[in-house]
């Protein structure tokens, strides 16, 4: 879909929202090179959002949506939590349906919109909290790399269920108390990532979001070698301030904190050679869709 | 209507799109001798399905398998077997919001363990069109014919159609799309048969010629917008309901509910068109009256015949569709009888309280005779239950 799509007739220009003339006027679909940058400044982005102040989730939707390369022909599906909260702010097509489904969602959803569109691009993205994808979901999760299903899959890792008020998680900290572990988590944090690449994912990127390059670069890469190559997986540190006792202005401290060269949200990276040679091209094309060089 | 210019077109399988009415009422048809599992791959191979999800559970695996040599055979779009009930029909959904007519089958566990979906189905408006072939729920284990399920998803907010024979599931599958895809209904729709009694006995269907199919869904015409981003991604809400704890909240959740029962209500006219009526009557002025839907139909009938042997009159009502439920049109075909007797199979008799529900002096409905986990309901069960009653000596001891 194009920006044409949504052009108001002249007529009925002034008895529009402001929010659909906004979209119309200043919306970056369609635009080369957009990125982090465009947050603020352009209509889809989540202007406003309805999480707690300071929340990093907040930011991190903000930039995940900035990185789209193609939000004009993306369709995004979220999970039941903190995410689905923000997705009624959205400006591109997303799906709440069940807690833990995503992954499922969006595998119909995608083969539904390769059929229905041969030839044209129609990115999908998951975006869904550490319970849905980890717990809950995790059977889904797997399976759907398991089958090659071309879409990137975001988890906002936030180590714990934060929506339903902080509870203990699989991707929590071992020995960290909290709701439902009221002796600390008996359990390692679970090793997603690895598990991602040991089930066929060709791009798996573990990283806060303090460095909004970095995630820009990520994204990219995980939509592009999605829709090219087969399943990717982003995981985002999104500490919830709230239930880990920090202030609104911490989160970005907290990420910075966790992201050391020994910590557990040290940024790592895995490209498949599949996807290497992939980017390698796409280097090499010097095509407008091409990764950003700077990190 | 955009529907419509498709039709004499010809798909990339070579087949004539046609009419809905012409294929279902005018096309020459041939007459054939195939089991349910196969009519249910004739049905879908002239239905334009775009997407089809498998998992393996009996009794459906055998169609859900002979649904993946049509996508072979190129009359599917695309064809993948799921993980588990739950995320099949999580995919169906995905599909659907998509935009892609949806095809699906599942049976007793499967049935349960794939419940979270229905709801979210409708309350999503998707019209995916799912094939349950009952069977019994566990424990014990049980692969057997028993609609113990079917009362368990009547509220789900599907329109439930329930095929007595192998040619009701053939036509039920083709105008079952028709009618959940209509604007003003939108929603599921499951179409079931028993398990065994129908997917896995041979039975005479008269079927079209594999040269015509449906007309394609059309995505544009659903009263929600398709998440394909073709059309204006509209926010939809200043801030998500769950967020207000306050009337606004509330009334949007019960008022979306109850649009879905209303659109419910909506598919009478399309759907008594279609299949003409929402219950078939015979000899429904007699004084006893079995009224049931399904296998039990059928061996009511049995029972009917084996009764007029004997000179007792007994009619029948047969309820095609459970939901929507055909309230008034009960009410009309029992007001003169004395006793309704409601064969089922399954242990708790659903199907008489859902008449006990909505006719007057409900005294005069006879639980039973029930049977459950497969046994058969042979016709004369059903004579020995109203020979007792009508002989004043009914101790029948159910299930």
């Amino acid at each position: 879909m194009g920006k044409e799509k949504i052009k108001i007739c002249e007529e009925f220009y002034d008895i529009m929202p402001p929010e659909y003339r906004e979209l119309v006027d200043s919306s970056t679909y369609g635009k080369e090179g957009r990125g982090w940058k465009d947050v603020g400044v352009a209509k889809e982005l989540i202007e406003e959002h309805s999480l707690c102040a300071g929340c990093p989730e907040s930011i991190a939707f903000r930039y995940v949506l900035a990185c789209l390369p193609n939000p004009e022909d993306t369709v995004m599906v979220g999970s039941t939590g903190c995410t689905s909260l923000v997705f009624p702010h959205v400006a591109v097509h997303n799906i709440h349906s069940l807690f833990g489904n995503q992954n499922a969602v969006a595998s119909g959803l995608k083969r539904a919109l390769a059929h229905r569109f041969p030839g044209k691009v129609k990115d999908v993205v998951v975006l869904a909290g550490d319970g849905a994808t980890v717990d809950i979901g995790l059977d889904m999760t797997l399976q759907s790399w398991f089958r090659q299903e071309k879409f990137l899959t975001i988890c906002f890792d936030n180590e714990l269920y934060a929506n339903t008020g902080g509870q203990e998680s699989g991707l929590m900290q071992k020995g960290f108390v909290s709701k439902m572990a009221p002796a600390g988590k008996k359990f390692d944090k679970v090793r997603l990532p690895e598990i991602a690449e040991e089930s066929g994912c060709h791009y798996v990127a573990t990283l806060t979001v303090s460095k909004p390059n970095r995630v820009e670069k990520a994204i990219r890469q995980g939509v592009l070698i999605a829709r090219e190559v087969g399943p990717t997986y982003i995981q985002l540190y999104t500490p919830c301030i709230l239930e880990i006792g920090k202030q609104a202005m911490e989160g970005l401290q907290e990420m910075r904190d966790s992201e050391g060269p020994n910590e557990r949200f040290a940024f790592k990276e895995y490209i498949s050679e599949e996807a290497k040679a992939y980017l390698a091209s796409l280097e090499k094309e010097k095509k407008p869709a091409a990764i950003p060089t700077q990190g | 209507m955009e529907a419509n210019s498709v039709i004499g077109t010809v798909n990339k399988k070579g087949q004539k799109i046609v009419d809905p009415e012409y294929l279902f009422f005018e096309a020459p048809r041939q007459q054939y001798f195939m089991t349910g599992s196969e009519v249910v791959r004739e049905a879908i191979r002239r239905a334009s399905v775009d997407i089809s999800v498998a998992y393996p559970i009996t009794p459906q695996s055998e169609a859900a398998a002979m649904v993946g040599d049509l996508y072979v055979e190129g009359y599917v779009g695309d064809y993948f077997r799921g993980e588990s009930e739950f995320a099949v029909m999580s995919q169906c959904a995905g599909a659907s919001f998509g935009g892609a007519r949806v095809f699906t089958t599942t049976s007793g566990p499967g049935t349960l363990r794939a419940y979270e979906n229905f709801p979210m189905w409708a309350g999503s408006r998707l019209p995916i069109l799912i094939n349950v072939m009952v069977r019994g729920i566990n424990s014990p284990l049980n692969i057997q014919p028993d609609t113990l399920e079917l009362g368990m998803i009547l509220d789900t907010g599907m329109l439930i159609w329930h095929a007595e024979t192998a040619q009701e599931l053939f036509d039920y599958l083709l105008k079952g799309y028709i009618v959940a895809e209509e604007p003003d209904v939108h929603l599921p729709i499951a179409v079931v048969i028993d398990g065994f009694f129908v997917s896995h006995t041979k039975d005479m269907v008269m079927i079209p010629s594999a040269d015509l199919a449906l007309t394609p869904y059309n995505p544009y015409r659903s009263p929600v917008p398709c998440m394909d981003m073709e059309v204006p991604p509209v926010r939809m809400m200043r801030d998500p309901f769950v967020m207000k704890s306050n009337y606004i909240s509330y009334a949007t959740h019960a008022s979306w509910q109850q649009e879905i029962r209303a659109a419910i209500e909506r598919s009478r006219k399309h759907t008594i068109r279609l299949i003409g009526g929402l219950i078939e009557e015979e000899n429904s002025d007699a004084d006893i009256l079995i009224v049931s839907s399904g296998t039990a139909v059928a061996q009511g009938r049995e029972a009917i015949r084996l009764l007029a042997e004997e000179g007792i009159r007994v009619g029948i009502v047969k309820v095609k569709t459970l939901r929507p439920f055909p309230h008034e049109e009960i009410r009309q075909a029992t007001k003169n009888a004395k006793l309704i007797f409601v064969p089922e199979f399954n242990v708790v008799g659903w199907m008489a309280r859902e008449i006990k529900a909505v006719i007057p002096d409900n005294h005069r409905v006879i639980e039973g005779p029930h049977v459950a986990g497969g046994m058969t309901l042979p016709p004369e069960v059903i004579v020995e239950e109203i020979k007792k009653v009508l002989a004043g000596k009914k101790e029948v001891v159910h299930g």
